[in-house]
């Protein structure tokens, strides 16, 4: 399966296992979503669980949290995180707040996927990844798969899990893993391990990071698109580095980070979203908290520059295996 | 209706529309044969709407645009090889390249942008005509969006908004009948026409043909008229359909196959139009395929100077986002 196939296939697994759980955002249900991610759900499932909404995302969002907080479980899409600025306020100040503020009484089982993410010339508008300002927000959690495998198991356990999850969604990891090298011919999931996805009902838990490559000499903790970034710079510079894709960055898994920063004492941290206080920033300042006397370098960050994204030089801004390749060696020389 | 129409006003009409048709087509081509980076949104089907509005306003008059934005940005007099080159993400466009198809944007020609955001573009032309207002400047500013985001909270505070302190400002809500794939029927059920939300503000509302030039035209004149004297804003609702998709790459499998081919060719505007002037007399056919023939040199150039123009330079990536870095 490829990413697409394995987010549509998780809703349709949940919808068919629970008649609390509903679908709907902007082209969702007749049309099948922009990107395609459910397709056919309404047609198998009804209107009544699958349907589309007028362009608002500030009601699709608000709507979400009142279903959730009476017993269903919305599975909501905003059609590009760009888009999520109008719902902002019902996300922060309704959805990570109603059951802090209802003691408990009330709460928003509710999972929101936003496509995120550029690589696909979308320009400012159409290429963000904000997922800082969700880990900002107490009381959401908020989760980036890198691959259909992942994405299948933590939609489910995003949608089973009784707290508000942003669910991000490289829309770059679509169709295949890219590594930033985009003048080469794109690879499709099928021809890569983690695109072999069960059909059945599985979990991958919110909170538990993988490492994709076991390494001695420098941890790399990525996430979404920049895992294979990573990867891929590994591979060109020869550097025996660990890779950890974090999966979800709220729960964060500091056991494993701690652990393999501890072995590797040196410690990169990459992200396509703009450096100033982005969620490299936390990752640094966790790193450093835990695993200070264990470090012989300085941490270092890849990441977008602050700006927003641009339309011409879209490959000078994301921060491509070139730039990770570099700082890598750079930090092996500290 | 034709009577008080001077020939060469009806040539500028025709000529925008036409500048407007040519471009769209033309970048409908090129990003087909994969030269053009990005998301693509285009106005063809449209054009009489941006042209009938934009020609009552001035230089120092403002537009809101949306991300289908290339058909206002020409009827407002935004340079064409400038538009082009911005579109292809070169040194040259408009914006140098930064902000591609949906967020062309020009300041001197009161173009406030194009816009990725659906929604967006009310409340700025609020701002912009509040400027006038408070300034004494004398412009109006007109918001244009689609039926899809005429739902956007944005738009409905823009409204009311403009109507509490009585603003110069013209919302026009071009509804084509898909929000992406969704139909108003389905969205706006409770209206039989979008302009009918000026009531629930209390400023006037109208709903027009959007295939027909002369409708629009006239339509927009009063209210813009309305906002120029001071006397409050209003909402003018253009019913049309688009001729490509959504975005370039839709398949449009939401819609009936042929609709768009048969209305092309029975109530397009550029047919209509063409229609209207020559049996009234006023203009000949050929003075108007004279017009077609220069509009698609120029585009054409337009097509030939964006290709050869240079990239941005990578000193470009970190400037204009603060005033010093």
């Amino acid at each position: 399966m490829n990413m697409i196939e394995a987010i549509r296939d998780a809703m349709d697994i949940m919808l068919a296992q629970d008649n609390n759980v509903v679908v709907f955002g902007e082209d969702v249900g007749y049309f099948g979503g922009v990107f395609r991610c459910t397709a056919g759900l309404q047609a198998k499932h009804g209107k009544h669980r699958v349907f589309d909404t007028p362009i608002n995302e500030s009601g699709i969002v608000g709507v979400a949290i009142g279903m959730g907080a009476y017993g269903l479980r919305p599975c909501v899409e905003i059609q590009f995180a760009d888009y999520v600025y109008p719902a902002y306020d019902q996300i922060a100040s309704e959805a990570a707040r109603l059951r802090h503020r209802s003691n408990g009484q009330f709460y928003a089982p509710l999972v929101i996927r936003m496509p995120t993410g550029g690589g696909i010339f979308g320009g400012q508008t159409h290429s963000q990844s904000p997922e800082a300002l969700f880990t900002h927000v107490s009381g959401l959690k908020t989760v980036v798969p890198s691959n259909p495998y992942d994405a299948k198991g933590l939609l489910i356990s995003s949608i089973e899990d009784d707290d508000p999850v942003i669910f991000l969604e490289p829309k770059r990891l679509y169709n295949g893993p890219f590594d930033g090298h985009h003048e080469r011919p794109s690879i499709p999931w099928s021809k890569h391990p983690l695109g072999e996805v069960p059909e059945h009902h599985y979990h991958v838990p919110l909170g538990e990071a993988a490492v994709r490559r076991q390494g001695s000499a420098v941890t790399i903790l990525a996430y979404g698109t920049m895992v294979y970034v990573a990867e891929a710079a590994v591979a060109e510079t020869g550097i025996d580095a660990e890779i950890i894709d974090l999966r979800t960055l709220l729960p964060l898994d500091m056991a494993t980070i701690e652990t393999s920063v501890k072995k590797t004492g040196r410690c990169m941290v990459i992200h396509e979203a703009t450096l100033t206080s982005g969620f490299g920033a936390e990752l640094c300042a966790l790193v450093q908290e835990s695993c200070f006397y264990h470090l012989e370098a300085p941490i270092e960050r890849v990441t977008g520059w602050d700006t927003p994204y641009p339309h011409a030089l879209e490959w000078e801004y994301f921060p491509g295996p070139a730039r990770v390749g570099s700082a890598l060696k750079r930090m092996m020389e500290a | 209706m034709l009577k008080k129409w001077q020939k060469k006003d009806l040539l500028k009409a025709y000529r925008t529309m036409r500048e407007i048709r040519e471009f769209e087509e033309r970048v409908h081509i090129e990003f087909a044969a994969g030269g053009i980076p990005g998301f693509v949104h285009l106005y063809a089907g449209e054009e009489a709407c941006a042209t009938g509005v934009c020609m009552h306003l001035k230089a120092n008059d403002k537009i809101a645009s949306t991300h289908r934005g290339h058909g206002h940005c020409i009827a407002k007099g935004v340079d064409i090889n400038g538009m082009m080159a911005e579109i292809y993400g070169k040194k040259t466009g408009t914006c140098g390249g930064k902000g591609g198809s949906m967020h062309i944007a020009d300041l001197d020609k009161g173009m406030m942008g194009a816009n990725g955001i659906v929604g967006a573009g009310p409340p700025l032309i609020c701002g912009a005509g509040l400027a006038a207002k408070t300034k004494g400047s004398g412009g109006v500013g007109v918001a244009f969006f689609g039926d899809g985001g005429s739902n956007q909270g944005t738009v409905f505070e823009a409204m009311n908004l403009s109507m509490a302190w009585q603003l110069p400002c013209v919302f026009v809500v071009e509804n084509n009948g898909f929000a992406e794939s969704t139909s108003p029927k389905y969205t706006a059920p409770g209206v039989t026409n979008l302009s009918d939300r000026a009531k629930g503000v209390g400023m006037p509302g109208v709903t027009v043909d959007g295939f027909d030039f002369f409708a629009v035209h006239e339509a927009a004149g009063e209210m813009i008229d309305r906002a120029r004297k001071g006397q409050g804003p209003s909402l003018l609702e253009v019913k049309f359909t688009r001729y490509f998709g959504h975005f370039e790459g839709d398949a449009m499998t939401y819609r009936p196959k042929d609709e768009v081919k048969k209305i092309r060719q029975t109530v397009d505007c550029l047919l209509q139009f063409r229609n209207k002037v020559t049996s009234a007399g006023m203009v000949t056919d050929a003075e108007l395929d004279a017009v077609d023939r220069e509009v698609k040199a120029l585009v054409e150039e337009s097509v030939v100077q964006a290709k050869a123009a240079p990239n941005p330079p990578l000193s470009d990536l970190l400037t204009d986002v603060y005033v010093s870095y």
